[in-house]
């Protein structure tokens, strides 16, 4: 069940994603080639703000797209509607939120 | 199941949503045979009960839509050679809409929705003003001939998935009759069409499956209008010219 506000919610959250979904395999692939421990992995990332903005704003984007996406199937395939409906995305949204902010905040936080 | 050549083997939905049954009828087979034919045959020599509703016969009234071997199809022009090739039929209601009696579905939601959709004509000049002047080239006329051909059968409604899963969902049809108003100069109301087609039942639940395009017996393609109406409403919305 979709309005233009969250068809649009999604639609840019999807803009701001693509790249950065690039960006992020890009980092996994050079994370792993030269074997960059913990360690090193954190020295780079801890203190570093355009670390903590890329990781940070594809938190917030992946939560907003998904919740709206988990939305319009649970509606259509579970008939989920209502009140019920509105619970589930909010919730999604947020636990999404939690959980990738608290990565954020523990990997880039000096 | 027949494997006599001379008689189809039909099996046909009958009663109403509470009490759904199916009948099997052994119809003689016919060279050029219609689907209508069939149906038509067993309401007239085996069964009188037999709802079912047709007009002109010749694919332009869009009244005898029906779901042919689980598929949507005008069924006066479905022939049977083309679509029971093992001589078996099976004929039931239009899907996605209430059935009245066997295989009579109840319009009302379809054409409700069409109402909702602002798909219907709001004039810009009165009867005793001068035409306005229709150029066939013009590129938003163009666009709007793409879909005036519709006459309101229900097969891309009946055809639709995304109609099945979210009844609040205005369809294929309406959304395309309010696409090709949006595109008609004479058409005073832009903003209550954009408005109508943004709810929760709007333009933007589509997934671009393309039933509607892949079923449609007249050719037409709802889903293009369909995402000729996401595009112009979120640019209306960007503009700020209504409410997101």
């Amino acid at each position: 069940m979709l309005d233009l506000r969250l068809y649009m919610a999604q639609r840019l959250s999807a803009l701001v994603m693509a790249p950065l979904v690039l960006g992020h395999i890009a980092v996994m692939i050079y994370a792993i080639q030269g074997g960059l421990s913990t360690a090193e992995i954190l020295g780079r990332t801890q203190g570093s703000l355009l670390w903590f903005l890329f990781y940070g704003t594809f938190v917030i984007a992946v939560s907003i797209h998904a919740a709206i996406g988990v939305r319009v199937i649970a509606h259509e395939w579970l008939r989920l509607r209502g009140v019920a409906l509105s619970v589930l995305t909010w919730g999604i949204c947020a636990a999404l939120l939690a959980l990738g902010l608290s990565a954020v905040f523990a990997v880039t936080l000096p | 199941m027949s494997t006599d050549h001379d008689m189809l083997d039909v099996t046909v939905q009958r009663g109403t949503a509470d009490h759904v049954h199916h009948d099997r009828f052994q119809v003689p087979a016919r060279d050029n045979q219609t689907v209508l034919d069939v149906v038509t045959w067993i309401q007239q020599m085996a069964d009188p009960t037999l709802s079912y509703r047709f007009a002109c016969r010749v694919g332009m009234c869009g009244s005898c839509a029906m779901m042919v071997n689980g598929v949507p199809r005008w069924t006066c022009r479905t022939h049977v050679s083309r679509v029971a090739g093992d001589g078996r039929l099976d004929i039931a209601p239009l899907r996605n809409l209430p059935v009245i009696k066997d295989l009579a579905t109840d319009m009302d939601p379809f054409f409700g929705k069409w109402v909702a959709a602002e798909a219907r004509h709001h004039p810009t000049r009165g009867r005793l003003e001068e035409f306005d002047p229709i150029k066939p080239d013009a590129p938003d006329r163009a666009e709007a001939n793409l879909g005036i051909e519709c006459i309101n059968c229900g097969i891309c409604y009946a055809a639709c998935d995304t109609v099945a899963g979210n009844p609040d969902y205005l369809g294929p049809a309406a959304l395309q009759r309010a696409w090709t108003l949006l595109n008609d100069s004479r058409d005073a109301d832009r903003p209550g069409i954009l408005a109508a087609v943004s709810g929760k039942g709007g333009c933007h639940n589509c997934h671009s499956m393309g039933s509607c395009a892949q079923y449609c017996p007249n050719g037409l393609n709802p889903m293009r209008a369909i995402a000729g109406l996401k595009r112009e409403t979120v640019k209306a919305a960007l503009r700020g010219k209504r409410d997101a």
